[in-house]
Order: structure tokens, then C-alpha cells, then sequence
């Protein structure tokens, strides 16, 4: 174990994890205070940059609150029918093998009404990066169950918790993904902590450096607060994220890929 | 020229590739399968892509992404795997992706799903009805060249009959004319540069670039809609300046209607056909002149009477009208039934000449 000497300042400056505010970021989000999912995009937005793949990525959006992120992110973008981003993402990826191509779902979006899409892009071997932002929650229209909902969590459509009994249980994306050929990369992430974001972002590179070296298929699932749908104040948003989503959705690496 | 022997859904396909086609995804169903099957065959060897797609909503999904990327797309299947296509050709319509859908149908009952559509949104689809192998092998190019002109996706409506039937073709490239440069599509240059491109049935551009928003933009769509509607009609029709019944037909039921009444005029009756080539935009003007003055006019298509609506809407005299079609659907429920049959046909015309030959 390294014991890290504090009597003395530290050999070189500390290393900022993410920019304020990445040039690819056209203006505000209007998102609620306490949402997750803006940093998402920020550590997506500078992953793109550092890999110097800005002048040639597509991105392809969904339906939810982060749909809104199509007016500021700085990189051509199809806003798509909800669910199937990843099957329109195929049709781009197949006719410009040479753009970097992404895209950017919801739990509403990813596993309730295109799990279909995403798991056949997967199979496929698509050489495109799929993001999943995981609230558990239907976000966008305040609240409500989606497959991913914890189990005991009380949505609008849950009242007295999600029960098995009446709602199923919730659908772990990532791991289904990663039980599929054709898969490169797959991995959780979270932005409930600095620490988190600081991991995420390495997960989104891994994805893209997979992509670019035509491994196959990435997916990065990046669990996200949205206050606002679990009905709590902002500032506990990462805890509850910790508490509940983390508990049923652990984080990490799920199938692995290096250079 | 030199002609090929080919089956429809074949000489389709290669007529489509020829037009520039480089990405296809559909789902398997009779009779669409030979189309999915030929363009499977040869679209590797053109420079293109053709994916056996998990779903009809995924195959038409899949288009709409590589027609935004600027290239020629293409989906299919048959009516009943159209109907679940209908959410992404609204949304094509509306965000202005062009493609083309081949509905290389088992029946006429798609007139409405074609004509009308099924998804939400002030849109219409130019929808190219064929009544032989040889027109089709043109439409399939039109197709692409109007979804091009127009930003719009096209349907094309074939039936089993042009889908199976062995003809001898030639497909070379057709040209109609210029068309406007796809500078909206997405190529991913756009990054970085503070105006980077976006397609959005919204239409909101970016926060430094702002776009007209849904209310001009869909009032824009709906104009462009009414201004194909005033001129992409097109229609055929025959023996109109001297007939007292005039019979509407469309596909390939037209070609059965123009061969009765070759019949029916050589033996002596005033009779003549008019068929909509375009079934969106309905070409109603030259329906209205050339129904003028028609003691009676007949309309013919195998379904409960769907083009009857636009026939009732545009005919110069609703009282003239006889529907004299109907459901007619093969045993296998895979193809036309027995009212494709040109002794038929007949009998159901002499049948309405003689209603009012009754004192």
C-alpha cells in the first residue's frame, strides 16, 4: 500500500478531470438543479475532443430530457424516433464507416421502448457507441416507472414502490448487453461523485477507442440523478443514487477492451 | 436495346441500385421477399449495404439513419409489415429525410395506408402505383429521384403480380433531371464549428444557431406538401373524348380495366379507362375534366372502395358514380383473388351498362 507523504506539497499539480465548460458546449442546459445528465454530456462532449474525432462524429438522440441536448452540443446530430437510436445510428454507421458515431438514450428510451434496437445493434456487432443515461425513471414526464425503476422505489405509476408482484423487475442493460457477441466494450458508470465522473469519462474513452479501432460494439451505461422524478431535494441526489440504483446496478468494467 | 429476362422484385432491385442505391434493410414477407432477397444478392457487389433487419420498425429505422447520412436508402415489405413502418415515415416526412418504401403488396387494400398514412403530423407520401414489370422498373428510379427533390420519403405499390412475374427488362440509369445538392445531410463536419448540422422533426437548431421551430417548420412541410400536390400528379388515360362510362382503376388492375374495355370498344360500346399513376397527389384536376359529361363512371380496385374516396372527392358528377371492385383476396391471403380476372372485370361493367339500359 502506497502511504502518500501530506508533510510535503504534492510533486506536480493536481490534474483537472473535466473542463468547466468543453468548447463543444453551445450554451445553457435547461435542466432541473440536481440533474445528472448534463455532466454526462460534458464528459462525452471532452471525450470527443481529446480523441480529435469532433470533425467527424454523428450523433444520434433519443427521447427524454437529455433530448433537449440537441440544441447545445456542438456535433451534427439526428434527433431520432424514441427507442431506435441505435438502429438509425446502424444506417449511418454503415454508409460513413469513417465517422464516429454515438448514441445518446435514456432508461425510457433504451430499455423500455428500444431494447429491441439496442440489443440487435449489439448482436450485430455495430461498430457505433451507444450511451445509456440510467435514472430509473421516466424523467421527461415527471416521474414514472420505466424498466430499470428499483425494486421498492415509488414512482407516479409505483405508488406504493415498484413491486415485483405488479411491476417485474427491473432490467440491468449493461449486463444483458454484455452476455452478446459482437460486444467490445461494455461498462457502468455513475456522476453521483467527482470520483465517478473521473472513471465514466474513462469508460466513454474506452468505448470510442473501441470503436475507432473496429473492435465492435460499445455501450457505456452511465447512471444519472434526477431529483425531480425521485421526488427528493436536489443536493440528495447522489446519495440517493448511492442508496438504491448503485445497489442494484454496480459499477464497472463488464466485458473489457484495451489496445 | 438489349433486354433482360427478369423477375419483378429482381429487376426492381436492380433497376433501385442502378438509380444509386447503396443501403437497403427490410424484413422478410411474401411477396416483398424476393425484392429483400435480390437486393441481399446484389448490393455487396454495387458498394452497398443490405441488412436483414430484426424488425420492419428496425429495417425502416435503419433507412431513415442512412438517408440522413446523405445516401440513397431504401426499405420494403408488404402492407401489413408497412403498417408498422408508419411512426418513422411520418417522421421522415416531417424531418425531411428521403427515402424510398417498397410496399411490393399482396393486395390493393393499402390505398389508404399509402394515400393517407398512419402516423401523426400534417404529411402526405408520394406514392408511385405501377401497372407493369417496365413502368415499375422506372418508378422504382423516379421514386429515389422525387424523395430527393423533395426531401420526402416515397412509397412505392406494387402488387404480386409485379412482384412475381418474369419479364424482359432493360435497367440502365434514368435521368430526371438536376436535383438540389444534399448539403443538410450528415457527414459529421459539421463538429466544432459552431454550426454544426442537425435533423430534427422540431427543427429548434442549436442554441447559437437557431432553427424555425415546429410551428414554421411544420407549416413549411405542409406547404411543400400542397406544392407537390399541385404538381406531381400524373395519370394515363384512353378513349375519354368519346366515352359515356369511363372506368378508374389503379396497378396492376389498371392493366386488366384497359384490356375489357379494348373488348368492350370493339364491341361498340363508348367506354374508356383513367388511371391514377400517382396515387398521392391524387390527380383529381384531370380526374374532374375528364369525367365531365360521363353518363357513368366506374371505379375498380380490389379492396371495399378506397380510392373510391378520392374519386367521390374529384369526379365532376358523385352521382355517376358505380364502385364496381371489391375484396378479393387469393386463398393463401398472399395474392389477388378471383376479381383479378379480366372475364370478371367484364361482366361487372356489362352488368352497370345494362342498369341503364332499363326503361
Amino acid at each position: 500500500m502506497t502511504v502518500v507523504d501530506t508533510s510535503q506539497p504534492p510533486s506536480e499539480p493536481a490534474r483537472r478531470v473535466a473542463d468547466f465548460r468543453p468548447s463543444l458546449l453551445l450554451g445553457e442546459h435547461s435542466l432541473c438543479p440536481g440533474c445528472g445528465e448534463p455532466v454526462a454530456l460534458r464528459v462525452l462532449l471532452e471525450v470527443l475532443q481529446e480523441l480529435d474525432v469532433v470533425r467527424r462524429t454523428i450523433g444520434v438522440v433519443g427521447h427524454g430530457c437529455y433530448g433537449s441536448f440537441v440544441r447545445i452540443m456542438d456535433v451534427d446530430v439526428l434527433q431520432c424516433l424514441h427507442g431506435r437510436a441505435p438502429a438509425c445510428a446502424t444506417g449511418i454507421k454503415r454508409v460513413r464507416p469513417d465517422c464516429v458515431v454515438f448514441t445518446m438514450q435514456g432508461d425510457g428510451d433504451m430499455a423500455n421502448e428500444g431494447l429491441q434496437e439496442v440489443l440487435h445493434a449489439a448482436a450485430r456487432g455495430e461498430k457505433i457507441t451507444c450511451v445509456l443515461l440510467n435514472n430509473g425513471v421516466f424523467g421527461d414526464t415527471g416521474g414514472q416507472l420505466t424498466a430499470t425503476t428499483v425494486l421498492g422505489q415509488r414512482t407516479k405509476t409505483s405508488l406504493q414502490g415498484r413491486d415485483p408482484e405488479t411491476h417485474g423487475y427491473p432490467i440491468p442493460v449493461a449486463d444483458l448487453v454484455a452476455g452478446l457477441r459482437g460486444v467490445a466494450y461494455v461498462a457502468r458508470g455513475a456522476v453521483s461523485t467527482a470520483g465517478a465522473v473521473a472513471q465514466t469519462k474513462r469508460m466513454l474513452r474506452r468505448a470510442f477507442e473501441a470503436q475507432l479501432a473496429g473492435a465492435g460494439f460499445g455501450l457505456v451505461e452511465i447512471l444519472t440523478m434526477c431529483p425531480t422524478g425521485w421526488f427528493v431535494p436536489a443536493p440528495d441526489g447522489p446519495g440517493y443514487l448511492g442508496d438504491s440504483m448503485e445497489q442494484a446496478y454496480p459499477l464497472g468494467e463488464l466485458i473489457t477492451w484495451r489496445h | 436495346m438489349t433486354l433482360e429476362l427478369l423477375e419483378g422484385n429482381d429487376a426492381i432491385a436492380a433497376s433501385a441500385i442502378a438509380a444509386g442505391c447503396r443501403f437497403f434493410a427490410g424484413y422478410p414477407m411474401s411477396p416483398f421477399t424476393g425484392l429483400l432477397e435480390s437486393m441481399s444478392r446484389r448490393l455487396p457487389a454495387a458498394g452497398g449495404v443490405c441488412l436483414n433487419a430484426e424488425s420492419e420498425i428496425e429495417g425502416v429505422n435503419m433507412t431513415l439513419g442512412a438517408a440522413a447520412a446523405g445516401a440513397r436508402a431504401a426499405t420494403g415489405s408488404c402492407g401489413q409489415g408497412i403498417a408498422l413502418m408508419q411512426e418513422a415515415i411520418a417522421e421522415a416526412a416531417l424531418n425531411e429525410t428521403p427515402f424510398v418504401v417498397f410496399n411490393m403488396a399482396r393486395n390493393q387494400q393499402d390505398y389508404f395506408q399509402a394515400t393517407r398514412g398512419g402516423g401523426w403530423g400534417d404529411y402526405r407520401t408520394i406514392t408511385l402505383a405501377p401497372k407493369d414489370v417496365p413502368e415499375a422498373v422506372e418508378h422504382a428510379q423516379l421514386a429515389f429521384h422525387l424523395a430527393d427533390r423533395y426531401r420526402a420519403p416515397v412509397i412505392f405499390y406494387g402488387d404480386p403480380l409485379l412482384a412475381q412475374t418474369r419479364v424482359g427488362v432493360s435497367i440502365r440509369p434514368l435521368d430526371f433531371g438536376p436535383l438540389p445538392p444534399k448539403d443538410w445531410a450528415l457527414d459529421g463536419t459539421g463538429g466544432g464549428t459552431g454550426r454544426s448540422r442537425q435533423i430534427w422533426t422540431w427543427a429548434m437548431g442549436k442554441a447559437t444557431d437557431p432553427g424555425p421551430g415546429p410551428d414554421r417548420h411544420w407549416r413549411a412541410v405542409a406547404e411543400k406538401f400542397a406544392a407537390i400536390d399541385a404538381t406531381e400528379s400524373r395519370f394515363e388515360q384512353a378513349h375519354v373524348e368519346d366515352a359515356e362510362t369511363l372506368v378508374v382503376a389503379f396497378g396492376s388492375a389498371a392493366r386488366f380495366v384497359e384490356y375489357v374495355v379494348d373488348e368492350l370498344r370493339a364491341d361498340g360500346h363508348r367506354i374508356g379507362w383513367f388511371r391514377p399513376v400517382t396515387l398521392w397527389p391524387f390527380p383529381g384536376a384531370a380526374l374532374t375534366a375528364a369525367t365531365t359529361g360521363k353518363r357513368r363512371v366506374l371505379v375498380f380496385e380490389l379492396n371495399a372502395g378506397q380510392m373510391l374516396d378520392d374519386v367521390r372527392i374529384h369526379a365532376a358528377d358523385r352521382a355517376a358514380i358505380r364502385f364496381i371492385g371489391g375484396v378479393s383476396i387469393s386463398e393463401s391471403g398472399l395474392a389477388f383473388g378471383e376479381l383479378m380476372d379480366a372475364p370478371v372485370i367484364r361482366d361487372r361493367i356489362l352488368a352497370v351498362l345494362a342498369e341503364g339500359e332499363r326503361p
